[in-house]
């Protein structure tokens, strides 16, 4: 018999960026909150070149950003710790950058060639970092969300089975609002909330799946973290665009999950100041939208927030911004100088143990061989029939 | 040991020295799945009614008791979603076996088990491999009408990053599940529903089949008969017909279809000049038609005939019984396709 699910008090956060000044009124110490600013900015720096470069032809397939989103990332990313994993959607590039991914081996990602964190092979969409416990970026909406279960499955398993300790991990599955509706988040949602797995589904609410809005798509959208209601999960509504608030609100939750070995959902309320994709015109909203939401920058708002504090003036942010551009434009550069992916990376890494018996080709030969001899070897001690 | 020793591929059979013991098709794949999570913490096993239950076929009977819940880990009927926790899991390094209680039931989890497992080390440029075993039960036969009889190797050998097991033995049931529960990438093992009772010869202890490797189920001069899974049986049956008819057959039992043992099959058509490719998955785009390119193409010059292919017939799986078994690749058709491949007909 589990303990019965107490729902967490539901309570608006009081606006932290309203509060005192000077750096004791900092939540945190004001070096990791310039920090978190640092790569906030290094994230939308990083997201304006990556549409140039998309401009540019530089990077193909599909390029979505996260402008607009960075304190979701910055200040999720910032709750957990190191050994804690990570798995995320499509709209990627933000997690691995706040999550420790170089900016370099991020952008030649972009650019498929062989300096990205993928060779190259995985593209914009699917960022892994497996040093930072990074398990992705995945491109089917809510596919994830499995996963993410059962990233904390394992580190349940591990640390309770194998070790025989106690559960000390915490998972964090990413997922937009437009997931909410895949039946694959449910069934990841009853799994964790059976298994009682320390995951925390955060619905990076941007109120639009591609260009439908929230309410055309989705039942009780006011309030959906009655989705995970449903799944005895404990829940919070976070304000997304302030990067203090997402991290004190995340590292009470993430603490709370830790503690009790149980899964979470979160309501991040975001907006996505740009497309769905490069190639979104944006006509299923106004302008005047848009405007309201940018006004309410995240990045400005921690600058705001920082200036009071008397942590930030005008020439420390000129630095930062002076440095996170050549961060930037160096990785552009990187990626321009990687090589391209070579072709004897096609057939590696589709096993872990390579098929062994086939030698002398560059494909397998029973898939039709880069040459027209019998080339296949048997490692059983016969020899090839040719 | 010693019977890997002296046979390291299994090729022939299984020496019957020694103790003496038969087991059902069953209990070898729970004696694998046992050694190895007695050997392996990391093993586990997930699924719908794999624990309390004992298994809905009884493959897991007895795994609760010995291991606890927290390794035969039941799930709701909820594949998309636990096929995706345990890849999820795999990824972090766990060992899972995943029990689907049929593999018709996986095309509810056709994402997670063709769009993630078998991409996520190449998507990662190799930082993440997916060491999962999927099982159950698959093929027709047992009446389960259409919806519950899919042959999905059919479906699935299409892809790039699987490994497909089709155990026709509970010999090699026991030492293919070793190899697949130790192999550290996806690998969709399928047992056939009308096979888990039948006995065989197991040995007692530690023995691994290595995947790519055939058995040579019976030797012959006249013909090659190719098969995987359950249809070996009949085409055994069929070789036992052919005989007395002055068709000398050779059966190979490919074991695995991916990796593919065309060696095997090639030196064996080279000799014989004639091939039958038996495969109970229908025939349009299906591992038999790929096999029989392949035979077409590496012996071309020594073939006397085309390749003949008997698969399940191009339609729906239907319930009743007559219909069922004139569906499937019996030994019948088996037959008659061999006397036309060796022009006997």
């Amino acid at each position: 018999m589990k303990d019965p699910i107490v729902p967490m008090p539901q309570v608006a956060p009081p606006a932290v960026a309203t509060a005192g000044t000077g750096a004791s009124s900092l939540p945190v110490p004001a070096s990791t909150a310039m920090q978190w600013l640092r790569t906030m900015h290094l994230v939308r720096e990083f997201e304006v070149r990556c549409m140039q470069s998309y401009q540019e032809k530089k990077i193909g397939g599909f390029c979505h950003v996260y402008i607009g989103q960075e304190a979701v990332a910055v200040g999720c990313v910032a709750a957990m710790q190191p050994q804690d994993p990570i798995v995320t959607a499509y709209r990627d590039h933000g997690h691995a950058l706040a999550r420790g991914m170089s900016s370099r081996a991020c952008m030649a990602e972009m650019f498929g060639r062989a300096g990205g964190c993928a060779k190259g092979k995985g593209g914009s969409m699917h960022m892994f970092d497996r040093p930072n416990n990074l398990f992705g970026g995945h491109g089917i909406v809510g596919a994830q969300t499995p996963l993410g279960a059962g990233l904390a499955f394992a580190t349940k398993y591990e640390d309770e089975v194998i070790l025989g300790g106690k559960s000390r991990r915490v998972s964090l599955s990413f997922l937009g609002d437009g997931a909410v509706n895949q039946g694959a988040f449910y069934e990841a949602q009853n799994l964790a909330g059976l298994l009682d797995l320390p995951v925390i589904f955060i619905i990076e609410n941007n109120g639009y799946s591609m260009g439908t809005a929230i309410h055309r798509g989705t039942t009780m959208s006011h309030d959906i973290c009655i989705k995970g209601r449903a799944h005895g999960l404990r829940e919070a509504t976070i304000d997304g665009m302030d990067v203090l608030s997402v991290y004190r609100d995340m590292k009470a939750l993430a603490d709370w999950c830790r503690e009790h070995s149980r899964p979470a959902i979160v309501d991040m309320k975001c907006y996505r100041f740009k497309g769905h994709s490069m190639s979104d015109p944006r006509k299923y909203r106004t302008r005047e939208e848009e405007a309201h939401h940018e006004s309410n920058d995240p990045i400005i708002t921690l600058e705001r927030r920082l200036t009071n504090a008397g942590v930030l003036d005008e020439a420390r942010l000129a630095s930062m911004l002076k440095e996170v551009r050549e961060e930037v434009r160096d990785a552009v550069a990187h990626a321009n100088a990687s090589e391209p992916t070579s072709a004897s990376e096609l057939y590696r890494d589709v096993f872990v143990e390579p098929w062994g018996r086939y030698t002398g080709s560059s494909l397998p030969d029973y898939m039709g061989g880069a040459t027209n001899a019998c080339t296949f070897r048997a490692t059983d001690g016969k020899e090839g029939l040719v | 040991m010693s019977a890997v020793m002296s046979n390291p591929l299994f090729r022939e059979p299984l020496s019957m020295a020694g103790a003496e013991r038969e087991i059902e098709f069953r209990d070898a794949v729970r004696e694998a799945m046992c050694e190895e999570m007695r050997r392996d913490k990391r093993v586990y096993l997930l699924g719908e009614e794999v624990a309390q239950y004992d298994g809905a076929y009884k493959v897991s009977k007895g795994m609760l008791a010995e291991f606890g819940a927290a390794r035969v880990v039941d799930t709701p009927i909820s594949e998309s979603g636990f096929s995706g926790m345990a890849i999820g899991s795999a990824m972090l390094g766990l060992r899972p076996i995943v029990e689907f209680m049929s593999w018709s039931f996986s095309l509810v989890a056709a994402d997670p088990i063709l769009n993630n497992a078998p991409k996520m080390l190449y998507m990662s440029g190799g930082q993440f491999g997916c060491p999962i075993v999927f099982r159950g039960n698959d093929g027709a036969g047992g009446q389960l009408g259409s919806t519950h009889s899919w042959s999905v190797e059919g479906l699935f050998s299409n892809v790039p990053g699987v490994k497909i097991v089709i155990p026709s033995t509970p010999a090699d049931a026991k030492g293919l599940m070793k190899t697949a529960i130790r192999d550290d990438d996806p690998v969709f093992f399928l047992e056939s529903e009308r096979l888990l009772s039948m006995k065989g010869h197991v040995p007692e202890g530690e023995y691994l089949i290595p995947f790519g490797h055939a058995a040579l189920r019976r030797q012959g001069k006249d013909c090659t008969i190719c098969s995987w899974g359950r249809p070996v049986h009949f085409c055994l049956e069929a070789a036992e017909i052919l005989a007395k008819e002055g068709i000398d057959c050779e059966v190979i039992d490919l074991r695995t279809i991916r990796p593919l043992d065309l060696p095997t099959v090639v030196a064996s058509v080279r000799k014989t000049s004639a091939a039958v490719v038996v495969d109970q998955s229908w025939s349009f785009a299906s591992p038999g038609s790929e096999l029989a390119a392949q035979i077409h193409r590496h012996c071309f010059d020594e073939l006397d005939n085309f390749v003949h292919r008997v698969h399940s017939d191009d339609v729906p799986t239907p319930y009743a019984v007559a219909l069922e078994q004139e569906y499937l690749p019996n030994v019948r058709k088996i037959c008659e396709a061999v006397r036309s491949a060796t022009y006997r007909a």
